[in-house]
């Protein structure tokens, strides 16, 4: 039974699904802007995604010139600096992280992995690209209102979020909430797809438990988010009817600049629940892709099978479900019931059970394998690291007696970028690097790519260590300056100097990794169809890259699963998951046929 | 929904038959096509969305301060020199469930093929929703009469007005747009669209009859969810 993932079947079974029907773009417009085909929508969702995510650097830029140089930067306001950090935090988590993970990396590979010509329904996923389109379009529009963007934090507490006071409380959080809502329902388009074609429309031989773990990593995180979303949607139809049209859902009864205001009964504690009820799943709807994508590229760029496979599913849908139930460890300074908080330290506790078997199967694949450090290979091992160091501030924030003292200082800023910003960003890069070939049939360059990833993750590492230890020292997160504080000593200031020092050159660096995509594009070497001699669907394709209904003529027939590296006797160091045992082992089956007529002849 | 789901599988009673089709290749839910899977799919998303918006209104009611209004009176008609208490609401109701029949009915009918009937039944489950739809607006315009606002009413919680508003609106928002698609189907069943195999515009894929039953699912669910929300917010 545990050999079936990988052993052979002679026998296929028939087509349940028919051929499916595609449909033929006629005119330029139809074939690169109003796309119906995954691939296309899934380069859309990723150039949209990061060209909004640089928006998201230069912001952070723009906090740490403030955070660093105090008082040098005459231009930056306090109300600039809280709508920085807001503006910040909502496009890197939702409108980056979360748009290019599932609708850029789920478009592309999910029809390509499993074999099937494309979406279930190509229409309504290219739908749901214009829609979150449309939703950075009205989070960019938010610049331009009077009041600016909305300054509340990205995570939009009420009451502060909807009164005077806070920046962008005219029509910017507004746009804010509207934005949100819209990236919901685009998401929801694209989501159902990814699920439907995963769970129904796989080729023939494809089990769910010979899926690549990157397709598992992305199914179960939309499977998440379709389940986390309507949370933040609700929380954000009652807050924009709270701000619009005067209700309580959100707002007690408050007193501003000596005014009472009309709200009254309400209960800001709800919007944490129903915020952090969406803001718990969304971290692993940002990690579980990332944990796929890191399995395949350890398991093909070290030559080895990935350790324990179906341990490697079980983890991620059992952190998956886990995760719904830990939402309340964000809010153990908010005045809930202290036995809730028991309750919730426990559960995210149990989540560091699957996880840390994720890291030691990791370790293991790594384990006596052939290890080629390419620049994916790089980035995976980057992310490891990375996340073990995320995962374990991870552990002191999840116990509420460690949680109190250092609740809203650095620690926790360093902790989350250290665990949802950079090592995700760093499985995207490596995914990128990875991909690329496949995308554009031509490789990425491997000096400049080296280059990106040393200053990118030994940045990271001397942005976040030191913001470490200023959470430790005390320095409180979301502080305009620290002003004449006597507390903190002035090596605070000096590190915090160092620190944006770093931000900068690693931004800027940045710029090669862009220069490189753009060079390689038309300069760089031809790939061929399979650069790294992987096994899994998406780099047996006939034409790189992959035309329109993926797989020329015939769709593929699965044999095995996708981690067939290395196989004694095998004909080449890797099997493809397409590929039938006689095609992998031509000598086995000739000896096997030796062996047969010399027993005839006794 | 394209030609998915046209041939069907023997299936494996039991848990046995649950385990083998998870362990398949292809699908994991046998015989079924790919816009029922994804109807069922984004209904799952939707009870989130209203399981939401009903936790709220707990939550909300039991935090506000002030007493929340009288249900019985507050929904009641003047009918006849006297207050009867729910009678909008339990007509309503009536109307909604009856709609249910008549879809159930529909997707029969349209699994036999016949075409005239299938297209009436959908269109008087249309009609039904329209009615629903229409009593809602007469109970919304009722209560605005008598000074019920989203941020206040005479009585007593101002989240009394706000909850109702809110989730109602949405409720019958998802009636309205059910109506309009009940519309849609209604043509394209008349027309001999699922007969011919014509391509859809929303789709652009080619529909069968089983498009009738995914329509289905969507007006159950509302159906249901109107359930929920006539226990806990008009009964409590």
């Amino acid at each position: 039974m545990a050999d079936a993932t990988h052993d052979d079947v002679g026998y296929v079974p028939p087509a349940e699904i028919e051929e499916q029907d595609l449909y033929h773009a006629k005119s330029w417009i139809t074939k690169y802007v109003f796309c119906q085909d995954a691939k296309v929508i899934a380069i859309q969702y990723s150039i949209t995604a990061i060209a909004i995510g640089l928006v998201g650097l230069v912001l952070s830029w723009l906090m740490r010139l403030q955070l660093g140089f105090p008082e040098a930067f005459s231009f930056i306001e306090p109300d600039d600096y809280y709508q920085f950090i807001t503006v910040h935090g909502m496009i890197m988590v939702i409108y980056l992280l979360t748009a290019l993970f599932l609708g850029g990396f789920g478009n592309y590979l999910i029809p390509l992995m499993v074999g099937a010509r494309d979406m279930v329904f190509p229409f309504v996923n290219m739908i749901s690209y214009w829609v979150y389109l449309l939703a950075v379009v009205v989070l960019c529009a938010s610049f331009f209102v009077p009041g600016g963007p909305t300054g509340a934090g990205w995570t939009l507490y009420p009451p502060q979020a909807i009164l005077s006071g806070t920046p962008g409380s005219d029509g910017g959080i507004i746009l804010m909430l509207v934005s949100l809502a819209l990236f919901i329902v685009g998401f929801t388009m694209g989501g159902l797809n990814y699920v439907v074609t995963v769970f129904q429309a796989r080729t023939r031989g494809l089990s769910l438990m010979r899926l690549p773990l990157t397709i598992w990593g992305i199914l179960t995180a939309t499977v998440l988010a379709l389940l986390a979303f309507p949370a933040l949607f609700v929380g954000a139809v009652m807050m924009l009817l709270d701000r619009i049209l005067g209700t309580s859902f959100f707002m007690p009864s408050i007193v501003e600049l000596g005014e009472h205001l009309s709200y009254g009964g309400g209960s800001p504690i709800l919007f944490q629940h129903l915020f952090w009820f969406f803001g718990h799943p969304e971290v692993y709807i940002v990690a579980l892709p990332a944990f796929g994508i890191v399995s395949d590229l350890i398991s093909v760029h070290a030559r080895r099978n990935i350790f324990g496979y179906r341990m490697m599913v079980w983890a991620i849908v059992i952190i998956g479900a886990l995760s719904f139930v830990v939402w309340a460890h964000h809010m153990y300074v908010s005045g809930m019931n202290p036995y809730f908080g028991f309750f919730f330290a426990t559960t995210t506790l149990i989540i560091a059970v699957p996880t840390a078997l994720k890291v030691y199967n990791w370790t293991l694949t790594l384990w006596r394998g052939d290890i080629h450090l390419t620049t994916p290979m790089l980035f995976a091992i980057g992310f490891i690291v990375t996340f073990v160091n995320g995962g374990i501030t991870g552990l002191f924030l999840g116990n509420v007696a460690i949680d109190v003292p250092l609740s809203d200082t650095m620690f926790v800023v360093a902790h989350f970028h250290m665990v949802m910003g950079v090592a995700p960003a760093l499985v995207i890069f490596g995914a990128i690097y990875h991909w690329y070939p496949k995308i554009t049939g031509r490789l990425l360059d491997e000096t400049l790519g080296k280059f990106h990833f040393w200053v990118t993750f030994l940045g990271a590492y001397l942005i976040y260590f030191p913001m470490h230890y200023l959470g430790f020292v005390g320095v409180p997160r979301r502080y305009f300056e620290l002003g004449d504080t006597q507390i903190f000593d002035q090596s605070v200031g000096d590190l915090n100097a160092f620190i944006s020092i770093v931000t900068f050159i690693v931004g800027f660096a940045q710029l090669v990794f862009f220069f490189n995509l753009y060079r390689s594009y038309s300069k760089g070497k031809e790939a061929g169809p399979n650069p790294w001699r992987a096994c899994s669907l998406e780099w047996q394709t006939a034409e790189t890259p992959p035309g329109h209904g993926n797989f020329g003529k015939e769709l593929p027939l699965v044999y095995r699963w996708p981690y067939d590296f290395n196989v004694p006797g095998a004909k080449e160091d890797f099997i493809p998951q397409n590929m039938s045992q006689s095609e992998a082992f031509p000598k086995r089956k000739a000896a096997a046929k030796t062996s047969r007529s010399r027993a005839a002849k006794k | 929904m394209a030609k998915s789901a046209t041939k069907s599988v023997a299936l494996a009673p039991g848990m046995e038959g649950f385990v083998s089709d998870w362990s398949s290749d292809q699908r994991v839910f046998k015989n079924v096509p790919w816009g029922k899977a994804m109807m069922w799919l984004f209904l799952l998303s939707d009870t989130f969305i209203f399981s939401c918006f009903l936790l709220s209104y707990m939550s909300v009611r039991s935090s506000t301060l002030e007493p929340w209004p009288n249900a019985s009176k507050v929904f009641a008609l003047h009918i006849g020199g006297q207050d009867v208490p729910l009678i909008l609401i339990a007509i309503m109701t009536f109307v909604l469930i009856s709609s249910s029949g008549t879809m159930a009915m529909a997707v029969n009918f349209g699994y036999r093929r016949n075409r005239k009937v299938t297209t009436y039944l959908i269109l008087a489950t249309a009609l039904f929703g329209a009615m629903f739809v229409g009593m809602q607006a007469f109970e919304w315009t009722k209560l605005i009469s008598e000074g019920v606002r989203p941020w206040g009413n005479p009585w007593g919680a101002p989240q009394f007005g706000s909850t109702f508003f809110m989730i109602t609106g949405f409720h019958g928002f998802h009636v309205s747009i059910g109506v309009i698609f009940l519309l849609i189907v209604a043509r394209k069943v008349w027309r001999g669209d699922y007969d011919t195999g014509r391509r859809g515009y929303f789709t652009t894929m080619k529909g069968n009859y089983e498009i009738v039953e995914t329509m289905g699912l969507y007006w159950h669910f509302v159906d249901l969810v109107w359930v929920f929300i006539f226990a806990f917010f008009y009964l409590w």
